[in-house]
C-alpha cells in the first residue's frame, strides 16, 4: 500500500487506526467512574500525544538512523513556534501560514546548528547541540524579549494587525481556524455514560502525524536511509570508501528539524503561545528520553514513547490525596489510610518519581524500550500457538 | 530520499484518507445547548487549582493547595468558616457556591507556561472546570489569564506581583487580588527614605525577566522620586546560582544601598551571597550600606536564614496582623495544618472566597455575570483591610505591607516583622499608568 | 584593574565547583565511559548530608516559655538541641556551630556506600549497553534521588551556614597593599578553593602514584588487556565509582553554606558539568580541572558590566559559546584522548 513492504503498511494501517479512533480508545472508562481519573481522551492531551509523537519521530530520524545524539532540537521547536505565533499575530489566524513558516524557520536553523555541529561527532556533537539550544533559550528568556515577550511568552493581543484577518472579534481574539474551520470546535458523542470528544484541531494534527509517520518510514526504507544506518555502524569506513557522509548527516538533521519546527507550528496553532521554557535543555532532554524509552530505531517506538511521557505527566500528577481517598474509599478506614500514604508519593506532586522509576524499570528489563515490550506480548502469543500446536499433535495419537 | 516514488494514485488515496480524517467531526453536531463553557448542571461545581508542585516554587504551591482545601472545606459548612465571618459580604452561607457542593481538582504548573496551560486545559476540557485560580509566578499568571480568557473561564490569580498580570497582559477574565511591582514601590520608597535618608545611591540586581523589570523600574522610580540616585542596574541570568560575580562590582562603586529584584531560590541566593561578601558591615560615603528586597516571601526569607535580619520589603499580607480577618484565617489553617499560612496561601484563600461570594451575589455561574459582579467590587474582612477589585484593570486595591526581617524570631516562622502598613491610597494608581500602558480588557468571555 | 582581580577570585570560586563535579564526573564518564546523568544529584545529597549533620545536631525536646506566646496565641514551646542539653550550651552551640565541616564525617561513608550500591546494583550492567540507554538509567535514577529528597526536605532551599570563625569575608586587597575596601573575600570561598586544591590534588596524586591508580590507569587505555592479565578490573572500577561519588559528595557539602542547598541544585549542575567535562576533553583528568577553572573565570568575567554593556546577553551564554569555540577550534576539547566516545 503506498509504496509499503506488507508489514510496513500493517503497522501504518495500525497507526491510522490508532490515530483515528483515540477519542474512543483513550476514553475507556465512563464518566463519573473513579476509574475516569485515567481516561486521557480530552482534546489537549490527545493534541500532546500526535505533536509529541511527530516532534519524536523527526528525532528518531536523525538519533535511530544516524546514532548522532542530539541534545538540542528543543531549539528547533522553539523557533518552529515563535515563528508561527508571529505569523498569527502578523498575517492570518489560519494556521496554515504559520505551521508552514514554523517548518521553514525551523529548517533554516537547523541548516545553520547542524553545519556547524555535524563537524564533530560523538558526545561533541552533542554538547556542539546542547550549547546552541541554551544558548537560544537564555537569550530568547532575557535579551530577546522584544521577540520573544520572555519568560510570559510570545502570545497574541487584541492589538495585533493581522493583515489577511481580523485583530478581534467582539473583544476577543480570534481562535486559530483552517480555512474557517475552527480548530478549537469538538463534538461529543454520548454512548450511555461514555462522553467521546472528538476535536478538529486534534485530527488536524492526527492527519499531519500521519502523513510525517508515513515519510518517516519511506526514509527508513530508502536508500537514503540505508546511507544513515551505514554512518551509524561505521562511519570510518565509508570516508575511507570516498564517500563524503556529511551531506547525508546534514540531510538527516535539517529534516529532524524540520519535523521539530512542525510540531512547535503545531503547539502554537493548537494553544497560541511560545515560551521560552520550550527550548530548555530539559525539553531537549524529554525527546531523548521519549525516544530511547519507546525504543529508538524503531518507526513507532517514538511516538509510544512520546505518550508515555505525556500521559504520566498530565494524569498522574493530578491525582491528589482527596481522590485516592474516593478509590480506596471501600476499605475499612485503618487500611485505607494505609494504602493512601503508600500511594502517595508516587502521585499527584510525586508524579517525577513515578516517571523515574519507570524510565528505570523500562531500560532495564526491557533494553529495546517499550516496543520490545510490544514485541515480547507478541511472541508470548506467538510461542502458545505452535505449544497448543503441538500439544494438538500429541494428543491426536492417544485417542 | 531518491526512492521517494509518490505516486500520483498514492497521493490521491493517502489525500482521500485525510479528507476521510478531516470530515469525522463534521458528522455530529457542534457545541452543546448550555450558555456557557462548563456550566454545572448536576449538584456540584468543579474549581481547579493549578498550583506549582515541582520545582523551585512547590513548597509555595504546597501551601496555596493546603489554603484551596481549607476554603472548599469551609465553603462546603466543613470546619470553623474561617474569613467568612468576617468577610463583609454575607452571601457565603456554608452550602457550597449556589447549593452546589464545591468539589476541586489539582494540577500543577511546574513553574513552566506550557506545562500550567497544558495543566489548566486538562481541568477545562477533561474536568470541567468553571474556574481556575493559583499560580506563583507572573510568568504562568499571565500565560494561563490568556487561556481562561479564551476558554470562556474565570481565572482568579495566585500569586503573581509583575506589573503585566493586570497591565499590558489584562485579561476581562481574569483576576487579581495580590499586589504588585508599582505598588511595593510605593509602599516602600516612603519607608526606606525613613529609614536611610534621603541622599541615598542604589545599585540595583535585577532578575533577567519580566517580573525582575517591572519590579525594577517600579522600585527606581519610587525611590527616584524620594530623592535616592540610581547608580546601575545589572541584569543577572535566571539560571544563575552563584552571584557573587554580580555582587562584587557593587564594592567597586560608591553604590550605598543594594536592591534585590529577587524572587524565590534567586533571592535567598543573592541576598546570601551579599552578606557574605561582608556587604552589611560595609560604610560607604560615611553612611551603613544596606540591602532591600523589594518582594519578600516568608517561605523563602526562610531559605535565607540569618541573612534576612533588619532587611526591609514589602509582601501582600502577614499572619502577625492583628485584624479579625486575619486572625480568623490563622486561626483556622494553623488549628488544620499547624503552622501559620504563607502570604501566598492567604491571597490564594481569598479568592477562592471572593469568587463564591461573587457568583453567590450573581446568582449565575456564568464568567459573564461573575466578572460583573467582581468588577468595582468593595469589600472588607479579608485581610487587608478595606478592598477594592478596580473595574479597569481587575486589580485589587487594599493596603499593603513594609516588613523588616526580625532580629530575634521565636520560631521558624516568625521571621518577618510588620513595619508599615501603608494605606490603599498611597499605593493607588490610574489604570493608564505608564508602568501598565498597552494591552487591553477586552470583553468577558463566556465561552460557549 | 581591581574589577579584574575581583572576578578572577570570583572564577576560582566558581572554577572550584565546577572543577570538582567535573573531575568526579570524568572519572565515570571520561574513562569508565558511563554517561552519567546521576552526577549531579551525587552532588546534591552530599549537599543534604551537610543538611542532614544539621539536623541531627540540632535534635531537640521543647521546652515550653508560658511568658511568651505561637501564633495561635498558645504558649510558645522552644526547641533546646539534645547537644546543648548533653554538652552543656556554649559546647553544644559550637558544635551545631561546626555542623557543615562535621558533615563530612557523615558524607564520605555514605557517599562510598551510594556510589558501591549504585555501580553493583546498576552501572555494572550498563558498561556494554548502548549509550541511549546508560542516559535513560541514569536519567531515571536521578529523577528518583532527587524525588526522594524533596519528599523528605521540601522543595525550598535550606540554610546551612558555615562555623561563625568563616561566615565573614576579609580584605583581600588590604593584604596586597591595595586600597582597603576594594577587594573583599568571604573566608568560607577561600575555604572551598583550598578544599577543592586538596581533594584535586588526592585524586592525581592516588591514580599517579599508587599501584592501585596505575592498573586503573591501565584499565582505561585498554580494559581487555588489563583483564587478560589477570586483574580484577571490575572490582578496581567499583573503587573508581565510589571515589567519584565521594568527591562530588564532599564537593556538595563544602558547598552548602556558598548557596542555600535545594533538592533540585544537581540538576542545575548537571548540564553545566557535562559541558566542562567535553571541553577539558574526554578521557583527561587534567582537561576537566583545567576547564572548570577557565570557564569559572571566563563567566564572572563576561558578568561585568562594562562587558555586557558591550554584548548584551553575554553573561547568559558566555559558557555554551565558549564550549562552541573551544570544540571548533579543538576537536577533542582542550586535551581530549583519541578514540574516547567519539562514535
Amino acid at each position: 500500500m503506498f509504496g509499503l513492504n506488507k508489514k510496513d503498511s500493517v503497522l501504518f494501517v495500525l497507526v491510522l487506526f490508532l490515530t483515528m479512533c483515540a477519542p474512543f480508545l483513550l476514553n475507556p472508562f465512563p464518566q463519573g467512574s473513579e476509574l475516569a481519573q485515567f481516561n486521557a481522551g480530552y482534546p489537549d492531551l490527545m493534541q500532546r500525544f500526535v505533536i509529541f509523537g511527530i516532534f519524536a519521530i523527526g528525532f528518531n530520524i536523525l538519533f535511530g538512523l544516524t546514532g548522532y545524539l542530539s541534545f538540542g532540537h528543543a531549539a528547533f521547536l522553539g523557533v518552529g513556534s515563535y515563528a508561527g505565533v508571529w505569523m498569527m499575530k502578523l498575517l492570518t489566524m489560519n494556521v496554515i501560514p504559520a505551521i508552514m513558516i514554523s517548518v521553514i524557520v525551523a529548517g533554516l536553523f537547523s541548516v545553520l546548528v547542524g553545519y556547524v555541529s555535524l563537524r564533530r561527532s560523538g558526545i561533541y556533537f552533542s554538547i556542539l547541540t546542547l550549547a546552541f539550544a541554551q544558548m537560544s533559550f537564555s537569550l530568547a528568556y532575557s535579551v530577546l524579549t522584544p521577540i520573544t515577550n520572555g519568560e510570559t511568552g510570545l502570545q497574541l493581543n487584541l492589538d495585533d494587525p493581522r493583515i489577511l484577518g481580523v485583530s478581534e472579534v467582539n473583544g476577543s481574539i480570534p481562535p486559530p481556524n483552517l480555512f474557517g474551520l475552527s480548530l478549537r470546535d469538538s463534538a461529543e458523542m454520548t454512548f450511555g455514560n461514555w462522553v467521546f470528544t472528538f476535536n478538529t484541531g486534534y485530527y488536524m494534527c492526527a492527519v499531519l502525524m500521519l502523513i510525517a509517520f508515513y515519510i518517516s518510514i519511506r526514509i527508513f526504507r530508502s536508500p537514503f536511509g540505508m546511507m544513515l544506518r551505514a554512518v551509524k555502524s561505521n562511519q570510518q569506513r565509508l570516508n575511507y570508501t570516498g564517500l563524503n557522509t556529511k551531506p547525508y548527516t546534514l540531510a538527516a538533521f535539517v529534516i529532524s528539524g524540520m519535523y521539530a519546527g512542525l510540531a512547535g507550528g503545531l503547539m502554537v496553532a493548537m494553544d497560541p503561545l511560545a515560551g521560552a521554557e520550550r527550548m530548555q535543555w530539559t525539553a531537549s532532554g524529554e525527546v531523548v528520553l521519549m525516544t530511547i524509552l519507546g525504543g529508538a530505531g524503531t518507526l513507532i517506538g517514538p511516538v509510544l514513547g512520546a505518550s508515555f511521557i505525556k500521559y504520566c505527566e498530565n494524569i498522574f500528577s493530578k491525582i491528589n490525596d482527596n481522590i485516592l481517598h474516593q478509590w480506596f474509599a471501600f476499605m475499612p478506614d485503618g487500611i485505607e489510610d494505609v494504602i493512601v500514604f503508600l500511594v502517595h508519593p508516587f502521585v499527584g506532586k510525586g508524579w517525577h518519581l513515578t516517571l523515574g522509576l519507570m524510565f528505570m524499570l523500562v531500560v532495564i528489563f526491557l533494553p529495546g524500550g517499550l516496543v520490545e515490550g510490544g514485541q515480547r506480548i507478541g511472541r508470548l502469543f506467538r510461542r502458545r500457538k505452535p505449544d497448543a500446536a503441538s500439544d494438538a499433535s500429541q494428543t491426536k495419537p492417544a485417542e | 530520499m531518491s526512492k521517494m516514488d509518490l505516486t500520483r494514485r498514492g497521493v490521491m488515496k493517502t489525500g482521500a484518507v485525510a479528507g476521510a480524517g478531516l470530515a469525522v467531526p463534521t458528522i455530529f453536531t457542534a457545541g452543546s445547548a448550555s450558555a456557557f463553557v462548563n456550566e454545572p448542571t448536576g449538584g456540584s461545581v468543579t474549581l481547579g487549582f493549578n498550583v506549582p508542585q515541582s520545582g523551585p516554587y512547590a513548597d509555595e504551591g504546597a501551601d496555596e493547595l493546603r489554603a484551596y482545601e481549607l476554603a472548599v472545606e469551609h465553603l462546603n459548612g466543613g470546619g470553623d468558616g474561617g474569613m467568612m465571618s468576617t468577610f463583609s459580604s454575607k452571601t457565603l452561607d456554608g452550602t457550597g457556591i449556589m447549593g452546589k457542593k464545591v468539589e476541586y481538582v489539582t494540577g500543577d504548573t511546574q513553574t513552566k507556561s506550557d506545562a500550567a496551560r497544558a495543566s489548566a486545559k486538562s481541568m477545562i476540557e477533561k474536568d470541567g472546570a468553571i474556574m481556575i485560580t493559583g499560580g506563583s509566578s507572573s510568568g504562568v499568571a499571565v500565560a494561563v489569564q490568556a487561556l481562561c480568557q479564551e476558554a470562556g473561564v474565570i481565572f482568579m490569580a495566585g500569586l503573581t506581583h509583575s506589573n503585566d498580570t493586570t497591565g499590558k497582559d489584562k485579561k476581562a477574565n481574569g483576576f487579581r487580588h495580590f499586589f504588585n511591582s508599582y505598588m511595593s514601590g510605593a509602599a516602600l520608597a516612603p519607608v526606606l527614605a525613613n529609614a536611610y535618608g534621603t541622599d541615598r545611591k542604589a545599585y540595583h540586581l535585577t532578575a533577567d525577566y519580566n517580573w525582575g523589570y517591572t519590579t525594577e523600574e517600579a522600585i527606581t522610580s519610587a525611590t527616584e522620586a524620594m530623592g535616592w540616585e540610581t547608580v546601575e542596574t545589572v541584569k543577572t541570568p535566571l539560571a544563575a546560582t552563584d552571584f557573587s560575580a554580580y555582587i562584587t562590582p557593587v564594592l567597586q562603586s560608591d553604590a550605598d544601598v543594594l536592591v534585590l529584584n529577587h524572587y524565590g531560590g534567586n533571592m535567598v541566593n543573592s541576598l546570601t551571597n551579599a552578606v557574605q561578601f561582608g556587604l552589611r558591615e560595609r560604610i560607604v560615603n560615611g553612611k551603613q550600606f544596606e540591602i532591600v528586597v523589594p518582594l519578600y516571601s516568608r517561605l523563602m526569607a526562610r531559605g535565607a536564614g540569618e541573612n534576612v535580619k533588619g532587611i526591609y520589603g514589602s509582601t501582600n499580607w502577614h499572619w502577625s496582623l492583628p485584624d479579625e480577618g486575619s486572625k480568623a484565617f490563622v486561626k483556622s489553617f494553623g488549628t488544620k495544618y499547624g503552622f501559620p499560612p504563607s502570604q501566598a496561601a492567604h491571597t490564594c484563600y481569598v479568592q477562592t472566597m471572593l469568587y463564591a461570594d461573587a457568583v453567590q451575589r450573581a446568582g449565575s455561574f456564568n464568567p459573564c455575570a461573575v466578572v460583573e459582579a467582581l468588577e468595582g467590587f468593595e469589600f472588607d474582612g479579608l485581610g487587608n483591610g478595606p478592598t477594592l477589585y478596580r473595574a479597569g484593570d481587575h486589580q485589587c486595591f487594599k493596603d499593603v505591607l513594609v516588613v523588616r526581617g526580625k532580629e530575634n524570631p521565636t520560631s521558624e516562622f516568625d521571621l518577618l516583622e510588620i513595619v508599615e502598613i501603608t494605606p490603599a491610597g498611597q499605593v493607588t494608581y490610574p489604570v493608564d499608568h505608564p508602568q501598565f500602558a498597552g494591552g487591553a480588557l477586552g470583553n468577558c468571555n463566556p465561552g460557549a | 584593574m581591581d574589577a579584574l582581580l575581583l572576578q578572577v577570585l570570583n572564577g576560582i570560586d566558581k572554577g572550584s565547583a565546577y572543577a570538582l563535579i567535573a573531575l568526579g564526573l570524568t572519572l565515570i564518564f571520561g574513562t569508565l565511559g558511563v554517561v552519567n546523568f546521576a552526577h549531579g544529584a551525587l552532588f546534591m545529597i552530599g549537599a543534604f548530608c551537610a543538611v542532614t549533620m544539621q539536623r541531627i545536631l540540632t535534635l531537640s525536646y521543647e521546652v515550653v516559655d508560658p511568658t511568651r506566646t505561637d501564633f495561635l496565641g498558645q504558649p510558645l514551646k522552644v526547641a533546646v538541641p539534645y547537644v546543648e542539653k548533653f554538652l552543656g550550651e556554649s559546647a553544644g552551640a559550637a558544635i551545631i556551630d561546626w555542623a557543615v565541616p562535621i558533615s563530612i564525617l557523615l558524607a564520605v561513608p555514605f557517599m562510598i556506600f551510594i556510589g558501591f550500591a549504585m555501580e553493583r546494583g546498576l552501572i555494572k550492567h550498563f558498561y556494554k549497553r548502548p549509550h541511549a540507554d546508560q542516559i535513560l538509567v541514569t536519567f531515571g535514577l536521578a529523577i528518583v534521588l532527587q524525588e526522594v529528597v524533596k519528599y523528605f526536605y521540601g522543595a525550598n532551599p535550606i540554610p546551612t551556614p558555615a562555623p561563625d570563625a568563616f561566615a565573614g569575608s576579609f580584605d583581600f586587597g588590604a593584604m596586597l597593599g591595595m586600597e582597603a575596601g576594594n577587594i573583599i573575600y568571604p573566608y568560607w570561598r577561600m575555604v572551598y578553593f583550598f578544599f577543592a586544591l586538596a581533594i584535586i590534588g588526592a585524586v592525581f596524586g592516588f591514580l599517579q602514584f599508587t599501584t592501585f591508580g596505575m592498573v586503573v590507569r591501565a584499565g582505561m587505555a585498554d580494559r581487555e588487556t588489563v583483564g587478560l592479565l589477570g586483574i580484577d578490573i571490575d572490582r578496581r572500577f567499583t573503587i573508581m565509582f565510589a571515589i567519584a561519588a565521594v568527591v562530588a559528595g564532599v564537593a556538595g557539602v563544602m558547598y552548602a553554606p556558598i548557596n542555600s542547598p535545594n533538592y533540585h541544585m544537581g540538576m542545575d549542575f548537571l548540564v553545566l558539568s557535562f559541558v566542562v567535562v567535553v571541553v577539558g576533553g574526554m578521557g583527561s583528568l587534567p582537561g576537566a580541572v583545567a576547564a572548570g577553572f577557565l570557564l569559572g573565570i571566563l563567566e564572572s568575567f563576561a558578568s561585568m558590566a562594562a562587558v555586557v554593556e558591550f554584548l548584551p546577553g553575554i553573561n547568559q551564554i558566555i559558557i555554551y559559546l565558549v564550549a562552541i569555540i573551544i570544540l571548533l577550534t579543538r576537536p577533542r576539547g582542550l586535551m581530549g584522548r583519541k578514540g574516547v566516545m567519539e562514535d
